[in-house]
């Protein structure tokens, strides 16, 4: 047993450290630390700096233009990365459709694609939710029917994060009405702009627009841009769900987040003392803080087994649950250490040119609303309760 | 990074694990529990010959491993819920004559600890200190050569069955004070020591110990009097590293328990285990098992950390394992309905360990509030 990180993995983390400090773009560095939006540019300005050092591609194969960093190598750049202001990679691309490609795609799939995602070409999006279909992914109506070279799609799709900004969207769609719902599902690749493609914004109860609708008209999307074999999407959306369990935890963010309560604490008074030195605020924080050590050392079992080889066991599945509703506890005490500054609702003070005079402390901008955006988490990704179901099915065996 | 056990350490886990699965079987540790001693003699006679009175003891004196080790043995004790005075003993006991006592008295000591020969209990808390490590209204008066004692120690765990009191005892300060106290060995036949036994309702064994100017001879003071409080800070520490262990053992069973009766219990025409709202309270037991576990971990890995980062360490794991023991043992016995409030199913025991040991050194509102003190504050550079 050993709790420390080798001199290797120390080494590491200063280069990570050393990378960070002198590539991370510092707008964006603020505008992340200041929980301020960020455009379509910022990520692309960040996954291409990212690319061209070739570290996008954490956990692809050497052979495609994967950095072939361990598990732990991968935690500690997650770390270092949230504590010095980075965004978040974009996962839709790198970190989802990819991986599929990789273990079911064709050569020409291969060949096309993954360069495209490597230097951000493309942007890719998800289309599994539908309005009828949501933790019942399965019972997904979206037609696919092929005709010639083509397959003629219809339907919609939803929830589909930042596909404002996409041009490609991998897409779960039925093939097959006749069999089980698991069993009549392709896997798609489908070009944004092709005829028939309509995407609707769906503003969320923070006001913000990310995530959309995106309607498909009898839209043509070609035979080659099937993933592996036809009927066999589920099998490729399940090896995605699974793919990538490690970052699930969020420890890097939830820590970053943490030490952004002390700081919003240690500013804002209660009764001419600083916050953070109130014994029930700081009772409140302390909770949270030991909920969280406990989770980084669940994560750093989970990835520790991954590198010796091992297979994650039960404590695997603690790190969405867990990790989701450590992250939830801390936005809601961020909102609650502003008090009543957490009311002002200035969509325009998120904005990194805003030059108005902020309402209250700066820091308190956004605060309520990023509470209210993190309600997603134990939602997205297959909900908190779906995850419980599958812990008891599959480890529980009930 | 690596949390494998090495396998000198799984052979002790699987030493013990045997031990446990053959010999504390539940039945026989209820004989154990109604017999007059309130525990086994002669299992305390097989952990000596297996060694592992000695875990986390100097190997000079016949001791072997050390944080790890002894989470590994207090884990599978837990699991076989016993009812020896291993932490009042081993854990407790030989940490404080490890860190405070004299040379010739770790030689005498310690020897006979580890071969079984001593039984050792730890007379600290007293009727008004709560948790409290620092609050000693014991008084020891310098007598000649030696000291002589007074005051009243509470609920000292195993202090009926102990050949050798540790007593600690002010020599100087204010009640609250950490200077000024002093450690002190004292025969619990002694005159002046009046012992009233009681079983706890975990099945342990605990005293109220009262001195009434009990003589102690020079020879007989652990460490320098006046600075002991270090050292009962630290095997507090170690005490906590192996509740938590223990714990997680003891949390192990409760859900294996749990579990196995939602598969075998049919209500309505089926298994219960297909309720889904009982299958998702299984999987919070799970979660906080695995978090428990985690916890455990990391206090036996800082136990030889500076003091800051141990003691907050030992503080986060003693809240963390506090809180998740009574939401396990809740669950399992609520879960279990009516059979879970029996005396006569094993269950209901492990459970009641599970509320119980948050009473031990520490409990969760203390240790959170310990930690909230200790927690590291805002770094400016965060700032926006």
């Amino acid at each position: 047993m050993e709790l420390h990180y080798s001199p290797e993995e120390q080494a590491f983390r200063e280069e990570v450290r050393q990378f960070l400090r002198e590539k991370l773009p510092p707008d964006i560095a603020a505008k992340v630390k200041g929980n301020k939006r960020l455009s379509r540019d910022d990520y692309v300005r960040w996954h291409k700096i990212l690319g061209e050092k070739g570290w996008l591609a954490q956990h692809w194969p050497v052979e495609y233009g994967g950095t072939g960093w361990s598990p732990i190598q991968r935690h500690i750049f997650d770390e270092e990365a949230a504590a010095a202001g980075a965004p978040g990679i974009i996962p839709f691309g790198v970190s989802m459709v990819a991986p599929v490609i990789i273990r079911f795609g064709s050569e020409e799939q291969k060949r096309y694609y993954l360069p495209r995602i490597l230097n951000s070409e493309d942007w890719w999006c998800q289309g599994y939710s539908e309005p009828g279909a949501g933790s019942d992914l399965a019972s997904l109506k979206t037609r696919a029917v092929r005709e010639g070279d083509y397959y003629i799609v219809n339907g919609q799709k939803t929830w589909t994060t930042l596909g404002q900004y996409a041009n490609m969207m991998f897409c779960l769609v039925r093939t097959n009405t006749e069999v089980k719902p698991q069993e009549g599902i392709s896997f798609l690749l489908i070009d944004m702009n092709s005829p028939g493609v309509t995407v609707r914004p769906i503003i969320t109860l923070d006001g913000e627009h990310e995530v959309n609708e995106v309607f498909l008209e009898n839209v043509k999307v070609p035979v080659e841009n099937l993933v592996g074999e036809e009927n066999k999407g589920w099998t490729y959306a399940k090896y995605l769900l699974t793919y990538e369990r490690t970052g699930i935890a969020g420890v890097g963010i939830a820590k970053q987040a943490l030490r952004h309560l002390k700081y919003v604490a240690s500013k804002q008074l209660k009764d001419g003392r600083p916050l953070i030195e109130d014994p029930l605020f700081r009772a409140r924080i302390a909770a949270v803080e030991i909920d969280l050590m406990a989770l980084e050392l669940t994560n750093l079992r989970v990835v520790a087994a991954a590198e010796k080889g091992g297979v994650p066991g039960p404590e695997s599945s603690v790190l969405k649950i867990k990790g989701t509703e450590i992250r939830q506890a801390i936005t809601d005490l961020l909102r609650r250490a502003v008090g009543p500054y957490a009311l002002p609702f200035i969509p325009e003070a998120l904005d990194a040119d805003y030059d108005d005079e902020p309402v209250g402390p700066d820091y308190a901008a956004g605060l309520a609303a990023q509470y209210f955006n993190r309600r997603k988490i134990t939602i997205y990704g297959g909900s908190n309760e779906i995850q419980k179901n599958i812990i008891a099915k599959m480890i529980l065996g009930l | 990074m690596d949390f494998r056990l090495n396998d000198e350490q799984r052979m002790l886990q699987d030493t013990v694990a045997r031990l446990m699965r053959e010999q504390y079987t539940f039945e026989n540790r209820q004989k154990f529990l109604d017999s007059e001693e309130g525990f086994s003699r002669d299992m305390w006679a097989q952990y000596a010959e297996l060694g592992l009175l000695g875990i986390g003891l100097p190997e000079q004196y016949g001791g072997y491993g050390s944080a790890i080790e002894l989470m590994v043995v207090a884990e599978q004790l837990g699991r076989g819920l016993i009812l020896e005075p291993y932490l009042a003993t081993v854990v407790l006991g030989g940490a404080l004559i490890e860190l405070a006592g004299s040379e010739a008295q770790k030689e005498d000591l310690l020897g006979r600890l580890i071969g079984g020969e001593l039984l050792l209990a730890f007379a600290h808390g007293e009727p008004q200190s709560r948790y409290s490590l620092s609050e000693v209204q014991t008084r020891a008066e310098k007598d000649g050569d030696g000291w002589t004692l007074s005051g009243d120690k509470a609920v000292v765990l195993h202090g009926d069955r102990a050949d050798l009191l540790i007593v600690s005892a002010r020599v100087g300060g204010d009640v609250r004070d950490r200077d000024g106290i002093g450690l002190f060995l004292i025969d619990p036949k002694a005159e002046g020591v009046r012992i009233r036994g009681y079983q706890t309702i975990d099945g342990l064994r605990a005293a109220e110990i009262s001195l009434a100017g009990v003589k102690v001879a020079a020879d007989a003071v652990l460490g320098e009097p006046g600075q002991a409080y270090p050292a009962i800070e630290k095997a507090v520490a170690r005490g906590i590293v192996a509740l938590c262990a223990e714990a997680v053992g003891a949390m192990e069973v409760t859900n294996e328990f749990t579990l196995d009766y939602l598969k075998t219990r049919k209500q309505f025409g089926v298994p219960i285990g297909k309720f889904q709202v009982l299958q998702h309270r299984m999987v919070d037991m799970q979660l906080e098992l695995e978090q428990a576990r985690s916890m455990a971990i990391l206090a036996a890995g800082r136990l030889n950390a500076d003091d800051e980062e141990r003691e907050r360490t030992i503080s986060a794991a003693k809240h963390y394992i506090g809180k998740a023991g009574r939401f396990i043992a809740e669950q399992a016995i609520q879960m279990h309905g009516g059979i879970g409030m029996t005396w006569e199913y094993a269950m209901t025991h492990y459970a009641k360990r599970l509320v119980m040991l948050d009473h031990q050194l520490g409990d969760t509102e203390y240790h959170l509030e310990r930690f909230s003190r200790l927690m590291q504050g805002a770094e400016e550079e965060t700032a926006a």
